[in-house]
């Protein structure tokens, strides 16, 4: 039977120097996959790992790429471990932030970019179903896991859909652009951009462009305001913000030192949270995703329970594919010694077949369980025994 | 029978009222709601069954009847994880009131009707379902309050509650639902005191009163605080006039 080999480094035991070595894109990876045979390369930031079908051991080629031996570093797995292991990796179980969603597609583009023969085709596809069902059967995805994401769902927390929302992106700091990019990706407009030089950034997300002294004057016109300019004086005082009787404001400072006036949260109507509050809620959320992680775990230990069953049962297919011819050579030997016309041979054709259909499938039936509850062997050398087909 | 039907809603809902205080137990928390509710649905028809006019005309028949729509409004929005913490203010209520109608006599059968006259019945019937959809809304309006005040606070957990616009907006809504059926009920009771030429008594007015300020809060359509503290002043009003019904018309 074919052997699954997986050599691999992750985040788990290999430290950021070590993983950028082996870190390749997605066209040297899968030029690796080829020159290894019946493999799969999957190379993200947090992992490069190597799945191989029967071909060459895959530790000199990842050590290779790293340049210095990895015994004792990477780990190796072989078979139902190895299957398991990529099942926890397709549900986002192994990755660094419990259940995330990028994993998932890294997959499937590692998979869908070399031809794979079918022991890798089925544990890839099934990696798949398999991360696709933990996504979908627990909420371990749901909550965000970033602060920039988590912004974005603290406003949709105040305002529900943001389908129609407003917002204010003031400074351009990398998470600021990252949670305006969120709020973008849930409905939001970015209806101002106000910065030192606000054109370029304006014009990435489609925005107004506005100077800082015009920030009070747009507020009365959104929904959300994102900050996060390294600008080490205030930005904006509680006594600048209009008075909101309607519709809340909703403020996001991400910078430090802070842009926003904190006495802005006792306004009424208003919301402000910087970030340390937000980087709460994202400990907050990944203590929820441990948890539903736990669920994930029982999905992926079924999924590995199926993949084991019907491995085993690749032990019996070539006794129940010679069972089978051996039944057929018997029928049609026999079907030939009798002379009848056209019509009465096809009827005796059908009838015949039906008749070893029907005496063949318990047979079968059975020596798969016997195969899923590790005494396929037994049955196949029995039925190989009394049949004969040894002989043949 | 009324036994093996009043005793597995009362486990339903008391179930429910415990079970929604921890987010691991929601679900089993639902699923009383469920058994509780179509065990309670049960019970009425078969009152309903065994009654020789409305079998919901005393004070404590009545107190049953607005359990089950209470439980009934509640379920529309009750199987979501993120209304954990309605269905923390609604079941103990429910479970509560569910024993006092029970002590009081109102989940027996067989009980002589106080009331056989269509329009009174369409009166109970249509002002007690608009009291329920206003006990609703006031919950939703209290659990506005709670979380805006969570999120002014700015609590970590914030996100595993329903967001703040959706409260705001279902709270509308179920008014909006409730208030016509106060209005139906209203015109119903007006049409009897007219045939028995009555005049308006207090209970009436208090209750003409609600809906003027249900009204005005289905015509304004206020927001944030101010729609919650409407709700809940309405809800005030509700609960006097629930309490001088249990006086005044039952007897």
């Amino acid at each position: 039977m074919s052997t699954l080999t997986l050599v691999g480094l992750s985040h788990h035991v290999a430290p950021v120097e070590l993983r950028e070595r082996v870190t390749l894109d997605a066209d040297a990876a899968a030029q690796l996959a080829r020159e290894l045979g019946d493999a799969v390369c999957l190379s993200t930031c947090n992992r490069t790992e190597l799945y191989v079908v029967d071909g060459e051991d895959p530790l000199p080629a990842l050590e290779q790429l790293a340049g210095e031996p990895l015994d004792g570093v990477a780990y190796r797995l072989q078979d139902d471990a190895a299957a398991t292991h990529l099942f926890r990796v397709a549900s986002g179980l192994d990755s660094l932030v419990p259940g995330e969603g990028e994993i998932l597609g890294q997959v499937r583009d590692a998979f869908e970019a070399v031809d794979t023969g079918p022991l890798l085709d089925r544990v890839f596809r099934q990696a798949l179903a398999v991360g696709k069902r933990v996504r979908s059967e627990t909420a371990i995805g749901e909550s965000p896991a970033s602060v920039s994401s988590a912004a974005a769902a603290l406003a949709s927390q105040v305002f529900g859909d943001l389908s129609g929302r407003r917002a204010l992106l003031i400074g351009a700091g990398r998470i600021g652009e990252l949670a305006a990019a969120n709020l973008s990706s849930r409905g939001a407009e970015i209806a101002y951009v106000a910065n030192r030089s606000p054109r370029e950034l304006a014009q990435r997300f489609g925005g107004k462009p506005i100077g800082l002294d015009e920030i009070p004057s747009a507020l009365g016109d959104v929904d959300v305001v994102i900050s996060s300019t390294s600008a080490p004086e205030t930005i904006l005082r509680a006594a600048d913000v209009p008075a909101r009787r309607r519709r809340p404001l909703f403020f996001i400072d991400i910078a430090v030192p802070r842009d926003l006036d904190p006495a802005i949260q006792q306004l009424d109507g208003c919301f402000l949270y910087d970030i340390d509050d937000l980087e709460a809620v994202v400990a907050e959320t990944l203590a929820g995703r441990r948890a539903e992680a736990a669920r994930g775990e029982q999905l992926v230990a079924e999924e590995a329970e199926r993949f084991r069953s019907w491995r085993a049962s690749l032990d019996v297919v070539p006794t129940l594919a010679s069972l089978r011819a051996h039944a057929e050579e018997i029928r049609s030997a026999e079907l030939a010694k009798v002379r009848v016309s056209d019509d009465e041979r096809r009827t005796l054709e059908s009838v015949t077949q039906q008749i070893l259909n029907k005496l063949l499938h318990l047979p079968t039936v059975r020596m798969k369980e016997a195969a899923a509850g590790a005494h396929g062997a037994t049955y196949a050398d029995a039925v190989r025994h009394l049949f004969g087909l040894d002989d043949e | 029978v009324i036994e093996l039907l009043f005793w597995p809603a009362l486990l339903g809902y008391g179930e429910a009222a415990l079970a929604y205080a921890s987010p691991r137990t929601s679900r089993a928390a639902t699923w009383g709601v469920r058994v509780g509710w179509l065990a309670q649905t049960a019970l009425l028809a078969l009152q309903a069954a065994r009654a020789d006019g409305f079998p919901w005309g005393s004070w404590s028949g009545s107190l049953n009847l607005f359990v089950w729509l209470v439980v009934g409004a509640y379920l529309i929005w009750g199987c979501r994880p993120r209304y954990r913490l309605l269905g923390l203010g609604v079941m103990p209520l429910a479970a509560a009131l569910f024993v006092v109608s029970r002590v009081g006599g109102g989940t027996r059968t067989g009980e002589h009707a106080h009331y056989s006259n269509l329009f009174l019945v369409l009166h109970v019937g249509f002002v007690l379902a608009a009291f329920a959809g206003f006990t609703l809304a006031a919950a939703l309006a209290a659990l506005y309050l709670w979380e805006e005040g969570r999120l002014k606070r700015r609590a970590a957990d914030i996100l595993r509650l329903p967001p703040l616009a959706t409260l705001e907006r279902l709270t509308w809504q179920t008014i909006a639902v409730s208030l016509p059926l106060l209005t139906l009920g209203l015109a119903a009771g007006v049409v009897r005191l007219r045939e028995e030429s009555k005049g308006v008594d207090a209970l009436e007015w208090l209750t003409l009163g609600t809906w003027l300020v249900y009204g005005v809060f289905v015509v304004a359509r206020p927001a944030g605080r101010r729609a919650a503290y409407l709700a809940l002043g309405g809800f005030a009003l509700v609960i006097v006039a629930r309490l001088a019904l249990s006086a005044g018309h039952f007897g």
